[in-house]
């Protein structure tokens, strides 16, 4: 850490360059970001860890960004900021605490910039590192992801055989977003947290029970669920908004 | 529960299929689903909310002011680590 920081002294020193506001560029003029916009592509950015980098040349802002670079790393904030900000909102339901966590994502960034080997897509650590920050942030608020059932509702109707009724009621064909977006705000954390990284961000049940610290099955248990409440609160907010 | 796929009853088969879906194997072919109206539909609902997810999720953009607040406190750790370099705050 300290010899970046002297390299980034030079760096400045050597370009005459005091790290002055007006020279910073506003990160979200620079450019549109062009990362991964689903899970399937993020399933790709895993499968082809190089691909993201060459396509965008962010490989160069990326160097530059470890050897101090202030406006390479605004760069970076600008490429990443809304996949990052969304998965940060995704899991925890709240804009106040997205804007925090993606604050503190960032920040992390900053510090561990240096330490990124290229083993991974940038993209995948970035990932990574922003889910170890709301993952810490949920444990301090109390959310234990080891007895998540405990900490959440029961099961609907605390009954499989009981969670389904008339088969008229399918929903196949008949979700739009608005309404699936207010489902899984109404998940509990818990729950919100596994059909985010497993449906949402494309990751397997390995390594999610590695990330939560949690049984392979113990994932596979949470993400049956948290889509079994999903398929109750679609099927009742029509009729719920019906009766308005 | 019973150990022949085709003897299940809807609650030993729901109780199977978070294993069923979680291993990515083909649980619509599942004996139980043949003679089940109620499961094929329960196992349709999960499959459709499951692809929803991957399809109609758009991606925010966040406020603008949090890329000031961020840049702020990488200025205020930045003097803190290291007091003799000068950083010119905002005015």
């Amino acid at each position: 850490m300290q010899q970046r920081r002297v390299q980034d002294r030079i760096q400045r020193k050597r370009m005459n360059d005091p790290l002055s506001p007006q020279q910073l560029p506003d990160p979200t003029n620079i450019m549109q970001e062009e990362v991964a916009p689903n899970a399937a592509v993020a399933v790709a950015h895993k499968a082809n860890p190089g691909a993201g980098l060459a396509a965008s040349g962010e490989s160069d802002i990326l160097a530059r960004a470890q050897a101090g670079d202030h406006s390479a790393f605004a760069q970076l904030y600008s490429l990443h900021k809304r996949r990052i900000y969304s998965l940060c909102l995704r899991m925890v339901g709240n804009v106040a605490e997205a804007e925090d966590l993606t604050q503190e994502a960032f920040l992390q960034l900053h510090r561990k910039i240096a330490t990124f080997r290229g083993d991974s897509a940038f993209s995948t650590w970035l990932h990574r590192l922003t889910i170890n920050v709301v993952l810490m942030h949920l444990r301090k608020r109390g959310l234990s992801l080891v007895s998540m059932d405990e900490a959440m509702e029961p099961a609907p109707e605390g009954n499989p055989g009981r969670s389904f009724g008339a088969a008229d009621l399918t929903l196949a064909g008949s979700i739009d977003r608005l309404a699936l977006e207010r489902a899984v705000g109404h998940l509990p954390a818990g729950y919100r947290l596994i059909f985010v990284l497993h449906d949402i961000e494309g990751y397997e049940h390995n390594e999610i029970a590695s990330m939560l610290e949690c049984s392979i099955g113990n994932s596979k248990s949470q993400l049956h669920k948290a889509r079994l409440k999903l398929r109750d609160a679609l099927r009742s907010f029509p009729r719920q908004e019906a009766r308005r | 529960m019973k150990e022949d796929p085709n003897q299940m009853d809807c609650l030993e088969f729901q109780a199977l299929l978070p294993e069923l879906i979680g291993a990515g194997g083909d649980a619509a072919s599942h004996p139980h689903l043949l003679s089940c109206e109620l499961c094929r539909a329960l196992l349709a609902d999960l499959e459709t909310i499951a692809e929803a997810a991957r399809r109609l999720f758009p991606i925010e953009e966040p406020p603008e002011k949090l890329w000031k607040q961020i840049e702020s406190v990488i200025r205020d750790e930045e003097k803190a680590a290291d007091p003799e370099c000068e950083t010119p705050r905002e005015r």
